[in-house]
């Protein structure tokens, strides 16, 4: 296996594309996402952001074009080996285990890398490593003293940082974040940015997000996907300020 | 193995395609637009040939036993929906397929005792009595060709009203996403009803045409009923198009399979051997055809639910 | 590390086993004391009843374990049973009564069988499956059917329940009976560890939200494939006990119609609950024998009984005593 060094991308798409039916969803996306680097995707509703993560992550096959993760061609691979490799992703519309506790909804996500899953004895709720591993992601997420509580019973704020919480436990080369800020409120939406400026850095994440201001205040780069075209790539300063992004998208996100 | 011999079997194999696909017709439609699973399906089959013995009884006349036995069975299908099914729509399968399958414990027994456990017999209607020659030596029943002839009209006209219709057009749109056909206004359990109304006359009628050439018999739908899973797993939940292709070919597998296997076994292995182990491979080949359809393709050969 | 602890699981844990178990333990210790009632009050029957109950069990916890913890809706359970019963029966056919032989080649042939099946039904989703687990189970049931140096459609009669290591342990009705005791127990202690384990949580997060388990790093399919085949060899085991509780085997063992009353047990017990295995085979096989004591044709009232559990009792007896359980409280 080749040595990465850090020039090396974490994750590389070369032309992306998907359709549904003679509608063009993903239209020739290449794109190279920097190790350590926080990096936005934004784009009005309808452009693809949702499906292109959903490519990303294993759950839908592009119609054509690569995914390099790691620098291993992970084109074919089903979402758990991607998982197992690295990749961790939250989910816009919540997905997490109601009938667990959180607690265990984050174990489970530690139990998936801490050896073979096929033991048929010994109550996986007791294992105190697994535990301890989970606990320590529900702190980083913040909502620790929530632990016991069954997960459907948690408000969408809580259930939002569950999904981080879930993410973080799988220790991710990359994560995907597909609209984590959504439908909450301005404090908790503080606390979510809070979070992810201490993680930046340590892990490389890639954000789909609207809100604006959690976008120019955590991204290193931002991407701009309209209409499943890739329109550009650059840092903040210059998307903010290009011409073809404002009048497509930005012109009413900004007042 | 004489060629008329084969040839007999081919009809038989189209007569048997062709009722299984009026009862698997209905069960893929239910089960596309509703999502709903109705292992009472085979009973609707069981209680149309009941009701055409039990009309015939009253008015002596095969056609308008027909046609009364085929209200009939649309009002006791509708009766059920309004009972029992409609509240079973939003429900998982596993309540779907309990509910349902209390209502075949029901009907089976229901009709033992109504008409008795013993086998009932229905006269074929006269005009279409005895056999006719197809060519030199080949003799086949008059009443099978009748119901060949019936369901693939009965075939075309649902393609054509599928297809070219606006109430076809809605039930496939149904089949496809009917929360979204909701969505944008259709009264939704009207179609339902319709859906299932249709469905259920179809299972009706097949029972009906059949009654003249097999005993009437409590849990006669039940095995036709799985093969009629069978054929709409491997046509494609929701398509009618491959319900008839799959019911066509299951027909023909399984005939010619029960009626050659030993031959063409003996062609492989000594006739003892044969024999012992012919009949026993001939019911299992629908079923390894039906494995190797699917591990191919998981959703069958038409499925409508694009992904 | 922050004040909460990992302590309190624990304690909840404690609890909610002491609770767990209290169920389980009564209806061991009734099916336990059964016999001595039966010499008590002079109705020997009820030994052949109890068994039949118990070995039904087997396959009904088993059959749970799919339904209720992996969310895979099987409706050709009974396929396993008949296999395992027929694996005794052929054997027995052929001069082999050793239980040292014939168990292990049913519960094989059970799980070799949901293996082959289990690959091809489980690359299905949802209602697919529940079909091709029937028209599998019809498969098997045709080939019985078709095996005429086996006694084909009539069935097989066994020359004599089968002997462990030699000596005719199980002979007399009362030691089958504690026997299926102790195979129930084992059954069921079994399954029961397997819920709470590594394996048994993958499942039922499987069952819950499948897109989630992937995403985490579980590829759910496979093991949803072991659970099954698992579920058959317990329904294997289930079938070489009911060959050697009626000395016969028939093609009716793995009916369709079989396997839709296995699944009704799960439902009438509760589903997911392991212990609703227990409860609905004996509430089931009790209504049978009290309803058909009434009418020959006992079915046309079960049939609405199930509608109606369906609809408006939907967690069977257990979801029922749940729900009586928080009235009481609630008075």
């Amino acid at each position: 296996m080749l040595e990465r060094t850090s020039s090396d991308p974490v994750l590389r798409l070369e032309g992306l594309r998907k359709n549904f039916g003679s509608l063009t969803v993903t239209d020739d996306v290449t794109l190279d996402i920097m190790p350590g680097e926080m990096h936005a995707i934004i784009g009005p509703n309808g452009a693809g952001k949702t499906t292109l993560i959903n490519q990303i992550s294993g759950i839908i096959p592009p119609d054509g074009g690569r995914i390099v993760f790691g620098g291993n061609d992970v084109t074919a691979l089903p979402p758990d080996a991607r998982a197992l490799s690295g990749l961790a992703r939250s989910f816009q519309i919540t997905s997490i285990l109601p009938g667990f506790s959180v607690l265990e909804n984050v174990a489970l996500a530690v139990q998936a890398r801490d050896g073979s899953s096929f033991r048929f004895f010994g109550r996986a709720a007791d294992e105190t490593v697994l535990n301890a591993e989970a606990m320590t992601a529900l702190e980083q997420a913040g909502i620790a003293e929530r632990a016991h509580a069954r997960a459907g019973e948690l408000s969408h704020g809580e259930k939002r940082a569950l999904e981080l919480a879930i993410a973080l436990a799988m220790k991710p080369v990359l994560l995907l974040l597909d609209e984590p800020m959504a439908g909450i409120g301005r404090e908790e939406t503080e606390r979510q940015v809070e979070l992810l400026l201490r993680l930046k850095g340590q892990v490389t994440m890639v954000l789909v997000e609207h809100d604006m201001a959690a976008v120019f205040a955590l991204a290193d780069r931002i991407s701009v996907l309209i209409r499943g075209r890739l329109l550009m790539t650059g840092n903040p300063a210059d998307v903010r300020a290009d011409p073809q992004v404002v009048a497509a998208y930005l012109g009413e996100q900004l007042e | 193995m004489s060629t008329t011999l084969f040839l007999v079997q081919i009809l038989n194999g189209l007569q048997l395609g062709v009722l299984l696909f009026l009862i698997a017709a209905g069960l893929t439609l239910v089960f596309g637009v509703m999502d709903f699973i109705n292992l009472a399906h085979g009973v609707q089959y069981m209680l149309g040939a009941y009701l055409a013995v039990a009309f015939y009884g009253l008015v002596g006349n095969f056609f308008f036993a027909l046609v009364l036995a085929l209200a009939a069975s649309l009002l006791f299908g509708l009766l059920l929906e309004f009972l029992v099914f409609r509240h079973l729509y939003d429900r998982d399968h596993l309540d779907q397929v309990i509910a349902t399958f209390g209502i075949i414990l029901f009907l089976n027994h229901a009709v033992r005792v109504v008409w008795g456990a013993a086998p009932l017999t229905l006269p074929v209607p006269e005009f279409f009595t005895g056999s006719i020659v197809l060519m030199s030596g080949l003799l086949y029943p008059v009443w099978r060709l009748v119901i060949i002839a019936s369901g693939l009209a009965i075939a075309a006209g649902l393609y054509v009203l599928v297809t070219y219709t606006r109430i076809g057009m809605l039930v496939r749109a149904g089949a496809t996403n009917a929360r979204m056909v909701s969505a944008l206004g259709v009264n939704i359990e009207r179609l339902f009803m319709i859906v299932f109304g249709f469905g259920t006359m179809l299972a009706g009628f097949a029972g009906i045409m059949i009654a003249p050439i097999i005993s009437v018999e409590p849990g006669m739908g039940d095995n036709i009923l799985i093969l009629a899973f069978v054929v709409i797993v491997i046509g494609g939940i929701g398509s009618i198009r491959g319900a008839f292709i799959a019911a066509l070919l299951i027909g023909l597998v399984d005939t010619l399979g029960r009626s050659f296997s030993v031959d063409i076994l003996r062609l492989l292995m000594g006739p003892s051997p044969a024999r012992m182990t012919g009949p026993a491979i001939a019911s299992m080949l629908i079923y390894v055809l039906m494995a190797v359809v699917l591990y191919v393709r998981p959703a069958g050969l038409f499925p409508t639910r694009g992904r | 590390m922050s004040g909460v602890t990992l302590a309190a699981p624990k304690a909840k844990h404690a609890v909610a086993v002491r609770r767990d178990i209290i169920l389980p333990a009564l209806i061991f210790a009734i099916f336990a004391l059964l016999p001595a009632i039966a010499a008590l009050t002079a109705k020997q029957y009820l030994i052949d009843v109890g068994a039949r109950m118990m070995v039904f069990a087997v396959a009904a916890v088993a059959l749970d374990l799919l339904v209720g913890y992996a969310g895979l809706i099987s409706f050709g359970h009974a396929a396993f049973i008949g296999l395992g019963a027929y694996a005794v029966g052929i054997l027995s056919a052929h001069g082999i009564g050793e239980a040292l032989v014939a168990l292990p080649a049913a519960i094989l042939v059970s799980m070799l069988f949901a293996w082959l099946t289990g690959i091809v039904c489980l690359r299905t989703r949802g209602a697919y499956f529940i079909m091709i687990t029937l028209a599998f189970g019809q498969m098997i049931y045709f080939i019985a059917t078709s095996l005429a140096p086996y006694g084909g459609d009539n069935g097989l009669t066994i020359a004599a329940r089968s002997t462990i290591a030699g000596w005719p342990l199980i002979k007399s009705d009362r030691a089958f009976y504690y026997f299926t005791l102790l195979c129930l127990l084992a059954t069921y202690v079994f399954c029961r560890a397997l819920v709470g384990s590594r394996f048994g949580r993958v499942l039922r997060g499987g069952k819950e939200n499948s897109v989630r388990m992937a995403t985490i790093g579980f590829n759910v399919r496979r093991f949803q494939l072991v659970a099954y085949i698992i579920a058959g060899g317990l329904g294997g085991f289930s079938g070489f006990l009911l060959a050697n509780l009626t000395e016969f085997v028939a093609p009716a063992y793995m009916s369709w119609q079989q396997s839709g009353e296995l699944i009704v047990m799960v439902i009438l017990g509760g589903v997911g609950t392991l212990d609703g295995g227990l409860l609905g085979s004996a509430a089931y096989l009790i209504a049978e024998e009290w309803l058909s004591g009434i009418t020959e044709n006992w079915k046309v009232i079960f049939g609405p009984v199930l509608v109606l559990v369906v609809l408006f009792a939907r967690g069977g007896l257990i979801g029922l005593g749940s729900w009586l359980r928080r009235r009481v409280a609630h008075a």
